[in-house]
């Protein structure tokens, strides 16, 4: 009996030990995390992973809002795409200049930077990291696509080549901002090792082969749902490219021809300009496709986050946020007196872009860049809609963010002619520019004669028709006034009245966080 | 254990024998008397306040000075007498008829022969080998005593113990020896009663050791080495704490404690008053009519109407006997405490119940254990500390408004105008219209049986099965027509809900083997056994407005299990020689297959010094052990609830976080970072450490030294970019080394009939310095941590090679003659004319250098007086309230204004911004705190019946010694960013036994 007893006993237990070790092989209990072994089982799959692809253009996490961030900050906002890609384009530019004091904003404006700037470090982690999403896309669906048929393998195919675009905006942003970069692509894996760094030049090559080779197998231009890309996006990004060649490649190596035969492909694919300018960024401007060639999509109730287009309107009120649709303004970013200066008329009363107020503001020189009441403050993003109902929330933003529009490949377009591109007229581009002058001033009062048709003219036009849409940054380069003393804007360098700085911040540093794990890295000169 | 039984024995049989004489001088019956002299065996010298007990009664005496007594017994024939003096061997003399008894009483050498908790299993403490902390009922801290942490607060070196909060019931953080991880959890397994409980803790829950009453509590063993922590593995690398319950005896025994406290607030912020605040705007904005407008005419003092003095009272009734043979013990505990922040409280009941009945001839011994707790908060809306602090104090507290509930409130066009958002809430409102409250239920229970081999007693079976189940349920709501709940609509309100769950199982079995070897003068005691545990969590939450619009629903699930072998082999040769071998072997399912089995080792050996021929008739030294330990501890507690570190997986987004394409939105599905190869942090530690006693341990203690050395920390770090899914990776990088001394001293100052006073007193110094923490070991290479309040850019402290744990970084302050800082004007650190983000540099961290502890208890007569209090020297703290508060910041451009703490006169930062991240708000926050003190009276033998009562009355945080201009140094963290004053305490206790 006894010893039954401890026979039993024994038995019992091993048979537990057994059980127990088993049990060390756990699989996810919640049904919102999915093994990727399994992830691909349910075919709705492809389309979310693409709209996490997409979505990362301004979403920050996985909980609307703010939750299960991709990457850490101590205000998840600034982790969107969307928000910190634009204050890098804007805020150090002439455009924008920010009131809150926080240290790596006046970095940014002042040109003052060093490889230890967060935001720096934020965005480059976010170009990355969409990238790498990027990739996994192309390598794990790409594996699985041969096994599917009909339209979901037709669809699928759709959504790697679209997979392979975005991969290559992302690059395209890398290889602006922060010129030679770690180079991944869906041939390397998951985890332990160090990416080799490209050079700006090669990473050139890479995307403009890569984009060529992807173009024809993208949705023709306004065939795709709405916010996914096309080829007229992959002109456009093709059009960017060439026309900032030179910056890219070292002078001499300018592809103003290629500009101006993508420029064209996209103007000869149907676009029209929208007649009303302000709408374009208006809580509704998501009906209009016919201008906005590829958007960043929000939405007050769905796509919630403290970056894109929440960011860009919340930041730029004050006191009375009515004028937007909001609940509350932030009190951060305004306009450089300078930069409202290149209008003739600030008031709005001819040239309708300039969406300028001062209301609730103390004067409008910045004596003080902390200062929100001081300087002219903008509403052009607006949570408004075109009939003056606001927004479906009063935090989150409506208002898609026109990423490509055909005013700036009609600009483009006028550039690369300007800069002596073959392929296109000095006569069509005046047209050009013209129509959105006309468009602005609502009759020809606004037009320019062949002989006012300058670059430094353009370069005024460029920031007066596409001011906060992401582009300062890039065009003050390439027309080389970003750094030099041949334009001085309001608290350029630090100073008041503006001073050049240094050439080398005409490209963001690696931040020093990658190049201390990656010693594959090279600093860029000058850090 | 046994020596302070002891000694309660001879307090109480003093008070037994004052009443004998007082009652019963005139009823002694001669024949039943019994005389004789008590003397110490070998010196022949008189021991006087030796107690003299008839066994099983309540007869007895004291000696006198002479170490003379006389007893009256009840009778002379069956009776047997204990003679019992501290420090000496009780002896149990026969009467056998005699009248006159004398007695030699021998020297106990082996005093401290108490048995010490071990993990699975005891030690006797002359046998433990291991650097281990015990502390009794004795020992305890006494007062309003709300969570079991503050029993044993600034009791031994080495264990730091700080509430996190004011807040009543509120949590401590524990440390030992400053903890071993970075991002790791850095809190000491816990196990009560041989459950070792979960630390994480879960929403609505405000202290995981809140389940557990204070008052049933026996005992605290700390095991602070590896040696001693190795049997853990898996959980043991920030220390092991071991509480073990009370357990009933034979013989009914009832007691009921209760005390009523009242809770002051010690010290508020230093703001500016109404005509002060209008006059310094008046000041700096002379001639700005847009913000002059801004002001008031009212003085409030919205500190005052935040907070107020508090109640609280604690109830504790305990029985505990044998009921068929069964010793059982039932307590049943209530607590019910407001907060000094007004609408705060906490109020819970617990109940225990131990049991611990006997089969089979006592071969099987089974120990039942069931706690369980159900706890109420009220957490109030915490963010009106802050507020109350930066609130417009030339503003009423209503000003008549309709749209915003009466409550001023910043808004833009007149009272009733639109609310801004991001200004200032008004704390009244906060506290008033909101609803934060929780409710958590929870069960901790195990049963333990030890089974005996009947043809083999050494060797004996423990199986444990236990368990540890939660459920939480709160809400946090606001109303609506509120200014500062603008999400998920403006003035909308909220209704914010909550729910948990966790479930933990837990099962141990073991063998236990011991045997004496008298052949080869030896003691073996070797165990081996198994663990498997699991826990598994989840829960649910949702935010809507108060009018059930735009619902956010988000919920979560997860489980591990871990699953462990161990072995302890403790040898003893000649009783003088201890060694102790112990093996765990681990597997945790939050690793993967090839990575998840540690193995961590320990060894053990100690001397007993003082059992050597040549020390062995020392008088002088009664106890000295020198022990020598090291070991392998691992570490797998990821804060977070990331149990899947390892695991290839996506997670979909919740239906905000959707993207659109067309007219549909599209769940976003988002591959998550992982490490495939994430292994076990380990940790070494090496101690070396000296037990010591003098004078018959009058004065004891102990001395340790140890290195502990962390390697392949598991932390959150970047990793190389574009290489994995999340920007950041949980993964092991880096090693870390804490190095200390910690030195504990008791003294026993006087021990007479009358008087005794023991006072402890304890020190620790721990030096921290993360030593790698990357692949290439770059210097310069650093992980920000430690966000701060006021940017959104902000964070103040990093991890850096060569430095301390979340040390300060900032910029270099300068100052002009008068030592004033200069507004905006840094040091610049890499002399390039530019101050940016390269010119920060590391400046002093929060964790202190040294701790110490002090505790004093004295007893006259019926009278007893203790004293507690701990000082911490070398803890730095950023004063995020002095930083956000600059003139600069007193008006802001959405048009309101904000008050400040005085200490913004020290500055006059007007302009300038980023001065937040100055070193001149890094300050020394050492300090001595008085935790607490008491004085307390015992009655005995109350109207000749058995009650015995005390009554006392204290005062806890009596006070605190710094130089801190802050309103308390002690922030965990290091980040004082309006922290919940701790309370001051005045308490009244009574205690009744029977």
């Amino acid at each position: 009996m006894k010893s039954f007893r401890i026979l039993s006993f024994s038995l019992m237990a091993a048979a537990l030990l057994a059980g127990c070790v088993n049990d060390l092989d756990t699989e996810p209990i919640d049904d919102q995390i999915i093994s990727s072994a399994t992830v691909f089982d349910d075919e709705v799959a492809y389309k979310q992973f693409l709209a996490k692809l997409y979505g990362a253009l301004t979403l920050t996490g996985q909980r609307g809002e703010s939750g299960l961030p991709e990457i850490s900050a101590n205000d998840e906002g600034t982790t969107s795409f969307l928000r910190t890609f634009w204050s890098a384009q804007e805020i150090t530019t002439d455009e924008a200049i920010n009131g809150w004091g926080d240290p790596g904003m006046i970095e940014f404006h002042g040109h003052l930077w060093s490889d230890n700037n967060l935001y720096i470090k934020l965005l480059y982690q976010r170009l990355f990291i969409n990238i790498a999403y990027c990739n996994e896309y192309i390598r794990e669906v790409g594996t699985r696509v041969t096994d599917l048929s009909g339209d979901l393998r037709a669809d699928v195919e759709d959504y790697i080549i679209e997979a392979r675009f975005l991969r290559a905006l992302y690059y395209y942003y890398a290889l602006d901002l922060y010129g030679n970069v770690p180079f991944i692509t869906e041939e390397d894996g998951i985890g332990a090792y160090l990416p080799e760094q490209i050079q700006r030049a090669d990473l050139f090559d890479y995307l403009e082969n890569e984009l060529l080779e992807i173009v024809p197998d993208m949705k023709a231009p306004g065939t795709n749902e709405y916010a996914r890309a096309d080829q007229a996006a992959a002109w456009t990004l093709l059009a960017k490219m060439y026309l900032n060649a030179e910056v890219y490649l070292g002078e001499g190596n300018d592809r103003f021809d290629d500009c101006i035969t993508y420029s064209k492909m996209v103007m000869d694919a149907g676009y029209s300009l929208h007649d009303n300018y302000a709408e374009l960024f208006m809580a509704d401007n998501d009906r209009l496709r016919n201008e906005i060639i590829f958007p960043v999509a929000e939405d007050g109730n769905y796509t919630r986050n403290y970056g894109g287009t929440t960011f860009i309107v919340h930041a730029a009120v004050g006191g009375n946020p009515d004028p937007v649709g909001v609940s509350g303004g932030w009190s951060g970013n305004r306009m450089t007196t300078a930069f409202v200066n290149t209008f003739e008329d600030v008031t709005g009363a001819t040239d309708t872009r300039a969406i300028f107020t001062t209301e609730g503001q103390t004067g409008t020189e910045i004596e003080d860049p902390d200062m929100f009441q001081q300087g002219y403050i903008s509403h052009k993003f607006s949570n408004l809609k075109s009939d003056g109902t606001p927004g479906s929330n009063a935090t989150f933003v409506d208002t898609d963010f026109p990423l490509f529009r055909l005013a700036d490949v009609y600009l483009m377009y006028a550039e690369a002619v300007l800069r002596g591109g073959a392929g296109g007229d000095r006569a069509t581009a005046l047209n050009l520019i013209n129509q959105l002058r006309e468009r602005a001033y609502g009759d020809q009062s606004g037009n320019i004669q062949a002989s006012d048709l300058t670059l430094d003219f353009l370069l005024d036009e460029r920031g007066r028709e596409l001011y906060w849409e992401g582009h300062r940054r890039t065009d003050l380069i390439r027309f080389g006034v970003y750094t030099s003393a041949g334009y001085l804007w309001d608290w350029k360098g630090d100073v008041k009245n503006g001073r050049a700085t240094s050439s080398h911040f005409q490209i963001f540093p690696i931040p020093s966080s990658d190049l201390s794990v990656n010693t594959n890295l090279e600093q860029n000169n000058g850090y | 254990m046994y020596r302070k039984r002891i000694l309660k024995k001879v307090i109480s049989s003093s008070f037994l024998l004052f009443f004998a004489i007082s009652l019963g001088a005139y009823a002694q019956n001669n024949e039943n008397v019994v005389k004789g002299k008590v003397v110490e065996e070998g010196t022949g010298d008189p021991l006087p306040g030796t107690t003299i007990m008839q066994k099983g009664t309540s007869n007895g005496a004291v000696t006198d000075a002479n170490g003379n007594y006389t007893v009256t017994l009840s009778e002379k024939g069956e009776a047997v007498l204990s003679f019992s003096f501290i420090g000496y061997k009780t002896q149990e003399v026969p009467v056998n008829g005699r009248s006159t008894i004398d007695v030699q009483l021998q020297v106990d050498i082996s005093t401290m022969d108490e048995l010490v908790v071990v993990g699975y299993g005891s030690v006797k403490k002359e046998d433990a080998t291991g650097a281990v902390a015990v502390m009794d009922a004795e020992d305890f801290n006494k007062g309003a005593i709300n969570t079991p942490q503050e029993l044993i607060s600034g009791k031994t070196a080495g264990v730091s113990i700080s509430s996190n909060s004011g807040a009543p019931g509120n949590a401590s953080t524990i440390r030992i020896r400053g903890g071993a991880s970075l991002s790791a959890s850095n809190d000491p397994l816990i196990v009560i009663d041989g459950v070792p409980i979960d630390n994480t803790m879960m929403g609505g829950s405000s202290n995981i050791l809140s389940t557990l009453n204070p008052n049933d509590i026996a005992s605290f063993t700390v095991l602070k080495d590896a040696s001693s922590t190795a049997i853990y593995g898996s959980r043991a690398s920030n220390g092991v704490i071991l509480i073990t319950t009370k357990r009933g005896e034979r013989g009914l025994k009832v007691t009921y404690n209760a005390v009523a406290s009242v809770y002051t607030v010690p010290k508020t912020m230093d703001v500016y008053s109404g005509d002060e605040y209008r006059a310094l705007i008046g000041d700096l904005y002379e001639g700005n009519e847009e913000v002059l407008a801004l002001l008031g005419d009212a003085d409030t003092n919205w500190q005052d109407e935040i907070y107020r003095t508090a109640f609280g009272m604690d109830h504790n009734l305990s029985v505990s006997g044998a009921f068929r043979e069964v010793p059982y013990r039932v307590s049943v505990g209530y607590n019910n405490t407001d907060g000094i922040l007004k609408t705060y409280n906490f109020e819970k009941t617990t109940v225990s119940l131990n049991l611990d009945p006997y089969f089979f001839d006592d071969h099987l011994q089974v120990k039942i254990n069931v706690k369980g707790m159900d706890n109420n908060n009220n957490f109030a809306e915490q963010g009106a500390i802050a507020n109350a602090i930066y609130y417009d104090p030339t503003k009423p507290v209503l000003n008549g408004n309709t749209r915003w509930r009466g409550y001023t409130t910043w808004t833009t066009g007149g009272a009733n105008g639109n609310a801004i958002d991001l200004a200032t809430p008004n704390p009244v409102a906060q506290l008033e219209l909101t609803d934060n409250t929780s409710n958590v239920k929870r069960s901790i229970g195990n049963a333990q049986f030890d089974y005996s081999f009947h043809f083999l007693p050494e060797l004996r079976a423990n199986l444990n099965l236990g368990y540890d189940y939660a459920e939480s349920v709160g809400h946090n709501n606001v109303k609506d027509n509120t200014q500062w709940v603008y999400i998920p609509t403006p003035a909308g309100g909220r209704i914010s809900r909550y729910a948990g769950k966790s479930q933990n199982e837990l099962l141990d079995f073991y063998f236990n083997y011991r045997t004496d070897l008298e052949e080869l003068d030896s003691k073996i005691d070797a165990t081996a056994g198994y663990s498997w545990s699991h826990f598994k969590r989840m829960g649910e939450d949702s935010v809507m407005n108060q009018y059930m619009e735009q619902v956010t629903y988000n919920d979560y699930a997860n489980e591990y299990y871990l699953v462990s072998f161990f072995g302890r082999l403790n040898y003893t040769w000649k009783d003088k020689y201890l060694l102790t071998l112990s093996l765990r072997n681990d597997a945790t399912s939050r690793f993967s297959p090839e990575q998840r089995w540690g193995l961590f080792p320990a060894a053990a050996l100690a001397w007993d010094i003082d059992e050597e021929d040549f020390l062995k008739d020392n008088k002088a030294i009664s106890n000295l052990k020198l022990r020598l330990g090291y070991g392998i501890t691992g570490q797998q507690d990821i804060t977070g609830g990331n149990n899947y570190p390892y695991f290839a997986k996506f997670t979909i987004s919740n239906e905000t976080a959707r993207y659109r394409f067309g007219d549909n939105y599209y769940y976003t599905l988002r591959p998550d970072g992982y490490d495939a190869n994430i292994k076990w942090e380990t940790t070494v530690t090496s101690n070396i450490g000296v037990d010591y006693g003098f004078f018959e341990d009058r004065i004891s203690g102990s001395l340790d030294f140890y290195y502990r050395d962390t390697r392949d920390l598991l932390s959150t770090v970047d990793v190389a970019t574009g290489t994995n899914f999340s920007a950041r990776v949980l993964t092991n990088v880096g090693s870390m080394v804490n190095k200390g001394i910690e030195l504990n001293i008791n003294g026993v100052l006087a021990s007479s009939q009358d008087f005794e006073w023991n006072l402890g007193y304890n020190v620790s110094y721990n030096n921290n310095e993360i030593t790698k923490l990357n692949l290439n070991n770059d210097p310069d290479y650093i992980v920000p941590v430690g966000g701060i309040a006021g940017t959104t850019s902000g964070t103040i402290q990093v991890q850096k090679v060569n430095y301390p744990v979340n040390s300060f970084y900032v910029y270099e302050q300068v100052y002009d003659a008068e030592g004033n800082p200069l507004e905006g004007v840094y040091v610049d650190r890499d002399n390039n004319n530019v101050i940016n983000s390269e010119d920060l540099y590391v400046s002093e961290k929060p964790n202190a250098d040294v701790l110490m502890g002090i505790n004093s208890s004295m007893r006259y007569k019926n009278w007893d007086f203790s004293f507690a209090g701990r000082a911490s020297l070398g803890n730095y703290v950023y004063n995020n309230v002095a930083a956000n508060s600059t003139y600069q910041g007193l008006y802001s451009s959405m048009g309101f204004l904000t008050n400040a703490s005085t200490q913004a006169d020290k500055t006059k930062f007007e302009t300038a911004i980023g001065t937040n991240l100055s070193d001149f708000y890094i300050e020394n926050g050492s300090f001595f705190r008085m935790d607490n003190i008491n004085l307390g009276y015992r009655f005995q033998n109350l109207l000749g019946s058995k009650l015995n009562l005390r009554v006392s009355g204290g005062v806890q945080n009596a006070f605190v010694i710094t130089n801190y201009s802050g309103l308390d140094p002690e922030i965990n963290g290091g980040l004082d960013n309006n922290f919940f004053p701790r309370a001051r305490v005045f308490l009244l206790g009574v205690n009744c036994e029977f």
